[in-house]
């Protein structure tokens, strides 16, 4: 369970959380909305650990241990996973060895047994036909020359070798067709179970015909404005955030971005 | 004769005057010659203090301050020995071992220059001159020994090993031996060199390097310097290169208290090209500088550099890049980067690119940065369960891949790997990636 109270964030000094409560249940799949700005990527930098994100107030829990209090691989260790927004590149580092370096980093520290080469290869090479991966993206550094698309998948694949017990999906949807789109839905469905929740950070209410949330929650000026089951992703499809935004009535779309009807 | 506890160059210099009728070569008149040339360039210039331009960052008070020990060592020593992995030369104190070499049958000479010297006539310093350099002429006074090696034209040298070990002991002994490498026309030939010695032994090793790569050879040259870490290290490197010939350098440059490294490359013929790439890895108090020159005397040459330094605790870390290119060098290609890592916030690194270009139409490029590990690379390497260490060091090992793989032998590439990964372990960064 995680379970998320009056959080208050800030960034530099400046305010981006301002009282933020949420609970998800184990088993249970929540998706977050909102404009531009209004803090949904620092609530998932805050929740996976990033310096330079202060928490001024409040309190995050993961499976009642105090997720504020560790260290970002010690919530790895705990379950929780990332996948970012802007996926980070590293020059010099194989995307294969990188994979296997943190899928056994986990294992160790959970005192599991490590996967050899070979065991490695043939567990990465299944997942990545599931999304839809060639072998040659296990080659080149990761992420580096992969286009928009591939580095999403590529944090598909890390999610689905690592096996979180909380992902934290920010915006894994934007720049994806809609192939893709159902590939990056197939790996976070194949993991939903009684032990497995997810926050999904999204713009789109396409992507959640495909992940079909058991709540939605609209941030907004660094709180929750509003929450409903699955159909609030398609009012606020319709109507954007007009209504839900402190003080500035909007009739665009979340972004601006096209929508998909 | 017995040695007076003296320092600094008057110290030397005594004692060049105190064994000249011993060292070898002693009663052959040009290596007398060329050994008062060594004296006397040596007593002009003595150890350049800070105020040379060259050695603006490099301060060798360190090295002036200390009493060596006698400089003709004894030749029981036995230490232990690496694994070889390919055809060796070793050297234990500047001298060669015979009876540690495991050179076998090779099809070119190689020779302990104490035994060549009386052939060796014209041949040292041609390239490396006492005048030119306090240090060579330190060498070129008191060198004992060294390895000359010759690859005929048109033969295939393969791959041997160059091993310079210091022997355990109380004596800080200084050492300065003379190696010459010559490779005859489209001769080609692998030379990979390591310095070590004990952890905490002090000692100075002073080797120079004179080499000749003749029309279309080539020379791949892999360095590795690990010396102990009380170990001064003061290396000069000087290469002749021929039209179309090429010379490879990748020096590791991660041992020593302090260490000097200096390559300098003439391009003296069209179309020959250099490849100089090199890391340096310091720790808490060593001082690490690798200081190059690449001269373009000809036109259509190449040359790249790409210099990586890591520094962590209360390091320093130097790189100096000259690239001269002659108004004869036309349609000079010359490339030249230097990177520094810095770990800690004591660390400190000084760079210093120097571009002479009196020819109009080359191209000519270099860049140079310092800076920290990347915060958001480090972060999504512990998002992803991998402990801030191990990230660490995986982004210390990509940093210095680049300069690594740069390097187009694959022995040379392998050592060199096996080496880097070892001086990373021994500085707290072993390899934290696995292989899959
Ligand atoms: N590293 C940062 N430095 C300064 N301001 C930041 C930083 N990260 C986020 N912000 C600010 O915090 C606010 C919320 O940003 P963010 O969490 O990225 O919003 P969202 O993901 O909802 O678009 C914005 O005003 C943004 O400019
Ligand atoms: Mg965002």
């Amino acid at each position: 369970m995680l379970k998320i109270e009056n959080l208050h964030a800030a960034v530099d000094g400046k305010p981006i959380l301002k009282g933020l409560s949420l609970e998800i249940a184990p088993g249970e799949v929540h998706a977050i909305m909102g404009p531009n700005g209004s803090g949904k990527s620092t609530l998932s930098y805050v929740l996976a650990g990033r310096e330079g994100y202060e928490v001024t107030e409040g309190s995050a829990t993961f499976a009642g241990q105090d997720l504020l209090a560790m260290e970002p691989e010690e919530r790895a260790v705990l379950g929780v996973f990332l996948a970012f927004q802007a996926p980070v590149e590293l020059p010099g580092v194989g995307n294969a060895n990188f994979l296997r370096t943190a899928l056994n980093a986990l294992r160790r520290a959970k005192g599991e047994a490590e996967l050899d080469a070979m065991q490695f290869l043939k567990l990465a090479r299944t997942r990545m036909k599931t999304l839809g991966m060639t072998d040659e993206m296990l080659k080149r550094s990761v992420n580096v020359g992969f286009s928009g698309g591939e580095k999403k998948r590529n944090e598909m694949l890390q999610m689905s070798m690592l096996q979180p017990r909380l992902a934290l999906l920010d915006e894994t949807d934007s720049g994806l067709d809609i192939d893709a789109l159902k590939l990056v839905a197939d790996a976070v469905n194949a993991l939903r179970g009684p032990d497995f929740s997810a926050l999904v950070i999204t713009h789109y209410q396409r992507l959640l015909t495909h992940i079909v949330p058991d709540r939605v929650h609209v941030l907004a000026g660094g709180v929750i404005v509003r929450s409903g089951g699955p159909e609030l992703a398609q009012e606020l499809e319709a109507s954007g955030y007009a209504g839900v935004q402190d003080g500035t009535p909007s009739k665009r779309s979340f972004d601006g971005s096209p929508v998909a009807a | 004769m017995t040695a007076v506890a003296s320092t600094g160059a008057a110290a030397f210099l005594g004692r060049h005057e105190g064994l000249r009728n011993r060292l070898p070569g002693a009663r052959v008149a040009w290596v007398e010659a060329l050994r008062e040339r060594g004296a006397s360039a040596f007593r002009a210039q003595g150890f350049p203090t800070r105020r040379v331009e060259a050695f603006k960052y490099t301060d060798l008070a360190g090295v002036a301050g200390q009493v060596f020990g006698e400089p003709l060592t004894s030749v029981d020593d036995a230490p232990a020995l690496p694994d070889a992995t390919h055809p060796r030369a070793v050297f234990v104190d500047g001298r060669f071992r015979p009876d540690l070499s495991t050179l076998g049958e090779l099809p070119f000479a190689v020779r302990s220059l104490a035994e060549a010297l009386p052939n060796l006539e014209g041949r040292i310093g041609a390239l490396a001159r006492p005048e030119d350099a306090a240090l060579v002429a330190l060498n070129t006074m008191l060198f004992e020994d060294g390895l000359v090696v010759d690859v005929p034209a048109g033969v295939d040298g393969g791959t041997i090993e160059l091993l310079s070990l210091a022997a355990e002991s109380e004596r800080a002994p200084a050492f300065h031996p003379r190696h010459l490498v010559r490779l005859g026309e489209g001769a080609t030939l692998t030379l990979i060199e390591t310095a070590e010695g004990p952890l905490n032994a002090r000692y100075l090793h002073n080797p120079v390097f004179e080499i000749e790569v003749a029309e279309g050879a080539r020379l791949s040259h892999g360095r590795v310097q690990q010396e102990g870490r009380e170990a001064f290290f003061l290396s000069t490197v000087r290469a002749r290169v021929a039209a179309r010939a090429t010379y490879d350098n990748f020096t590791l440059n991660a041992g020593a208290r302090l260490s000097r490294n200096e390559i300098h490359v003439a391009l003296t013929g069209p179309e020959a090209q250099a490849h100089m790439n090199g890391a340096q890895l310091a720790g808490d108090g060593q001082h690490l500088d690798t200081t190059t020159s690449l001269d373009h005397a000809a036109p259509n040459c190449a040359s790249r550099q790409t210099y990586k330094t890591v520094l962590s605790g209360r390091s320093r870390g130097v790189f100096q890049g000259k690239i001269h290119v002659h108004q004869v060098a036309q349609k000079t290609d010359g490339y030249q980067m230097n990177q520094a890592l810095l770990l800690s916030e004591e660390a400190e690194m000084d760079s210093k690119p120097q571009l002479e270009i009196y020819a109009d139409d080359v191209k000519c490029s270099h860049g140079a940065t310092v800076g920290a590990l990347d915060a958001d690379q480090l972060f999504f390497l512990r998002s992803r369960g991998i402990p801030e260490p191990q990230a660490r060091a995986i982004l210390v090992g990509a940093f210095l891949t680049e300069a690594v793989e740069a390097v187009a032998e694959e022995d040379v590439r392998a050592a060199l790997s096996r080496a880097l990964d070892a001086m990373r372990a021994r500085q707290g960064l072993a390899a934290g990636l696995e292989e899959a």
